[in-house]
């Protein structure tokens, strides 16, 4: 009896645990509708207007869509827009939409919905905000056409309804896009190509996508942000994995289809695993960024000296570490990409430290310390500015390295008083391929002054050559424009280009496919097996 | 603890008193934890609007953010504006998720809790009978094993544990997940896979220290003149150990146990890290990282109220294990 009792007690036991692991174990590796993505950072904010950070960009391109977009190649094509046409004095431009665009609510696109999402997103996107200061009137023509206006010719009207990062210009509801820009907006519903499962986000943890099958993809081969958005799965979730071992370790498993960012270290393990895929897309660029407010780098010749400091090679070498993963390149623009320029002036990526240490001596350098922040927590440049500073030291300079956090460090950037009150000389930061691609959206290139970016360059003569860039009607010009802007950001000493990372990704072999790599991380055309 | 007062369990009243009394008083360490949390948020480097902007956002984009997010006001207007939401039981909202602190941790307390029980019955299903063994078989090897696998437990860190036991149970044999959480609403059979890695590598160090607690304890309990007696009087020398040994030295093996399971609520950081499990601890991580006020101090206030009832549950369960302790 008791040994009936023991069976039948032993192999209950024995089967609700078998079933448990099975059902985990199901549970755990999804099923060939589900596609599971680690995004490269956690996704918290969801307003794509509201944060310039890239995992919301990505959830924008899940759920909105874009009047315009960038192909592989950099090229702008039409994505909502059916037709457009510019007048023979380039001042109207007039876009008309594709029929049987609809809102994730059934509601159709129209062009009011278009231009409230447009007035919204130019009142913080530096691209948009030049455009629409120079417009007249931005106004609806009919329910799925609008027109701008502008006061004189304005040249890079797609390249801005086109950008592929942030901040996009995403379309919106009208009674969405008409939040205050300095409120985040509360309803995600757009007509992207997946719709957002508001109930299934939990913070830290996953957001919920499922295919919107009310969606009319263009009839074009997908190419970037551009091109038939054709959704493969019927639903995609991003896990969101913080530490670099569990992300690995939950992709060899099979636990999640693919990690949109490799840490470094990982790589060529990752790459030797016959289960799994990898794939380089385009990275960004590291650069050494000076306060040009206070001393010693409000002195031109003080930031060039710094600039002949750099060692692109060995601070690559130290930070990537992959020789694949990175490239030299001294174009203040993503080398390879449109506007890319060998110009560099007398800077080449590696040190010249004898000239550095004669411009020191010529700006009366007296060996006052260069604070340069150091935030430990930031992967992906933490490695850098220990090494910076030792170049730096070789090219004469004393170097105060402040070592903080991430959050104390992005604070700590926006102080303007000079460095031994609380202030900084330096910082080293990384920028994305996607956001440097032309000289308006890049802000490291501005020379605004105190209303720029942090370091705060003022340059009267590059501000009028960014400007001249906006208007500029043709390819030709803007490439021009854009390699004065460049040989103008070596002279002043704007900043200085550390070279460039690409960014590897990995993913189940044979049971991903159909990713498209490019500048921007975009999740239609998967299918999984 | 004082002794000697007549609040047991015999007389309702006077342990209701008690009880009142006990958490009426923790209502100046809730206030003073809610000030100093305050201050000291406000008083650190950083910025969460910074963080919220961008790499790519300028002092104006940041300034533009601070303001919605309500950081402009003075310090004393800040904490006026919080306290008066927390006395409508509304603990703020998150800066990022633009979801109430309150709802984040619901959704987090779960996991954290489950973690915490399945940890916390490991270690003392393993830890009670191996400590009580150590101290019958006192200088023996099951005690030198125990002392040797306690300073084991103490010494090696959690990630590694942590790591160590994901390489062979899931990625060598394939049994278990590697990461995440699955909820009880899913099913026992993925609460429990999800929860048996992570659970084994926190038990290690709580075993170790409530099997350790358990032997003195015992060993201290066993020199008394009541175990003479017992064995005098011919009782087994099981029934020595556990009805009068392990019942004497229960006061100082409950303490430890609930301040491990007080610690465990807030020390499972590095293991929802290595496992991927959204609980209180890494909610708490990414509000540290990223300055999310409300969250910090909402999560912070919760740990006070745990820390101050689970120290009031050991207080009463002294007067059920030992009844010449009175209040």
């Amino acid at each position: 009896m008791l040994s009936t009792r023991r069976f039948i007690l032993t192999s209950t036991l024995g089967a609700v645990l078998d079933l448990g692991l099975a059902v985990a174990k199901a549970s755990a590796q999804g099923t060939g509708s589900t596609f599971r993505l680690v995004p490269s950072s956690d996704l918290k904010v969801l307003d794509p207007v509201w944060t310039t950070a890239v995992v919301t960009r990505n959830h924008g391109y899940m759920i909105y869509d874009t009047l315009f977009g960038t192909d592989a190649a950099g090229r702008i094509q039409p994505q909502m827009v059916d037709s457009h046409t510019v007048s023979s004095d380039g001042k109207t431009w007039t876009f008309r939409l594709r029929s049987g665009l609809a809102f994730h609510d059934g509601l159709p696109v129209t062009a009011e919905d278009v231009l409230a999402s447009l007035a919204r997103w130019a009142k913080r996107d530096p691209m948009g905000q030049r455009m629409y200061a120079s417009l007249d009137k931005a106004e609806v023509v009919s329910g799925s056409s609008f027109r701008f206006v502008f006061r004189e010719p304005y040249g890079t009207v797609l390249e801005s309804l086109g950008k592929p990062s942030s901040l996009v210009p995403f379309v919106m509801p009208k009674r969405v896009a008409d939040t205050p820009a300095d409120k985040q907006i509360a309803e995600h519903v757009g007509s992207g190509p997946y719709v957002f499962k508001a109930d299934e986000f939990r913070p830290g943890e996953r957001a919920v996508y499922l295919k919107n099958a009310k969606y009319v993809p263009r009839s074009e081969a997908p190419s970037g942000t551009t091109g038939g958005k054709i959704v493969k799965v019927e639903r995609v979730e991003w896990v969101m994995l913080k530490d670099a071992q569990t992300q690995v370790n939950a992709l060899v498993n099979g636990e999640v289809d693919m990690l949109e960012s490799v840490p470094f270290e990982h790589y060529n393990t990752l790459k030797v695993n016959n289960r799994i895929t990898t794939a380089v897309a385009a990275g960004g660029q590291y650069l050494l960024r000076f306060n040009h407010l206070v001393p010693p780098f409000d002195d031109v010749r003080v930031r060039r000296a710094a600039m002949l400091c750099m060692d692109q090679g060995a601070l690559l070498r130290t930070q990537v570490g992959v020789r694949e993963l990175y490239k030299i390149c001294m174009s203040v623009y993503p080398c390879g990409s449109p506007l890319a320029s060998k110009k560099s002036v007398d800077f080449t990526d590696k040190p010249q430290f004898a000239k550095a240490r004669d411009l020191l001596k010529a700006a009366g350098y007296k060996g006052q310390p260069v604070v340069l922040l150091h935030a430990t927590d930031n992967a992906l440049v933490a490695k850098l500015p220990p090494l910076v500073a030792q170049l730096l030291r070789q090219g004469g300079f004393t170097v105060d390295i402040k070592s903080m956090d991430l959050n104390s460090m992005m604070a700590r950037r926006a102080k303007k008083e000079p460095a031994e009150q609380g202030g900084w000389n330096a910082f080293v930061t990384y920028w994305g391929a996607e956001d440097a691609l032309n000289p308006i959206n890049y802000a490291p290139l501005s020379g605004n002054g105190e209303a720029g970016w942090f370091g705060w360059a003022s340059d009267e003569r590059i501000e009028q050559l960014r400007a001249a860039f906006a208007r500029a009607p043709y390819p030709a010009l803007r490439w021009q424009l854009a390699e004065e802007i460049q040989v103008r950001a070596y002279e002043i000493g704007a900043f200085a280009p550390m070279g460039e990372l690409l960014r590897p990704m990995a993913f189940r072999k044979g049971v991903v496919n159909g990713l498209l790599v490019g500048q921007t991380n975009v999740y239609w055309n998967i299918s999984k097996l | 603890m004082s002794i000697g007062t007549s609040a047991s369990f015999d007389n309702p009243t006077a342990m209701h008193t008690f009880i009142a009394r006990r958490l009426i008083s923790t209502l100046p360490v809730l206030i003073f934890v809610a000030i100093f949390v305050f201050l000291i948020l406000r008083l650190t480097p950083g910025d969460p609007a910074a963080l919220i902007v961008g790499d790519m956002g300028t002092e104006a984009d940041v300034s533009r953010v601070r303001q919605s997010l309500g950081l402009e006001g003075s310090l004393p207007s800040q904490f006026l504006i919080w306290v008066g939401e927390l006395l409508r039981g509304d603990l703020g909202q998150s800066y990022y998720f633009k979801t109430s602190v309150g709802t984040l941790i619901t959704q987090r307390l779960e996991p954290t809790l489950s973690l915490a029980a399945l940890t916390i019955v490991l270690a003392v299903v393993i830890a009670v009978p191996l400590g009580v063994l150590a101290a019958a078989r006192h200088g023996g090897w099951l005690d030198r094993m125990l002392m040797g696998f306690s300073v084991l437990g103490f010494s090696v860190p959690v990630f590694v544990i942590g790591y160590a036991l994901i390489w062979l149970f899931a990625l060598k044999l394939g049994w278990l997940p590697v990461q995440g959480y699955g909820r009880l609403s899913s099913g026992v059979g993925p609460w429990l896979s999800h929860l048996v890695l992570p659970a084994l590598t926190l038990s290690l160090v709580y075993t170790a220290l409530i099997a350790r607690v358990t032997r003195a304890a015992v060993s201290e309990a066993l020199t008394e003149d009541y175990i003479r007696t017992a064995r005098a009087k011919g009782l087994t020398e099981r029934a020595v150990l556990m009805r009068h040994a392990l019942a004497n030295a229960a006061v100082p093996i409950i303490t430890v146990i609930g301040i491990g399971i007080a610690l465990l609520i807030g020390g499972v950081v590095v293991t929802e890290t290595v496992f991927a499990i959204p609980g209180l601890g890494q909610l708490t991580v990414d509000a540290v990282l990223s300055r999310d006020f409300p969250v910090i101090q909402g999560v912070i206030l919760l740990f006070s109220v745990v820390y101050v009832l689970i120290n009031l549950l050991i207080d009463l369960s002294y007067v059920l294990l030992d009844p010449r302790i009175r209040y």
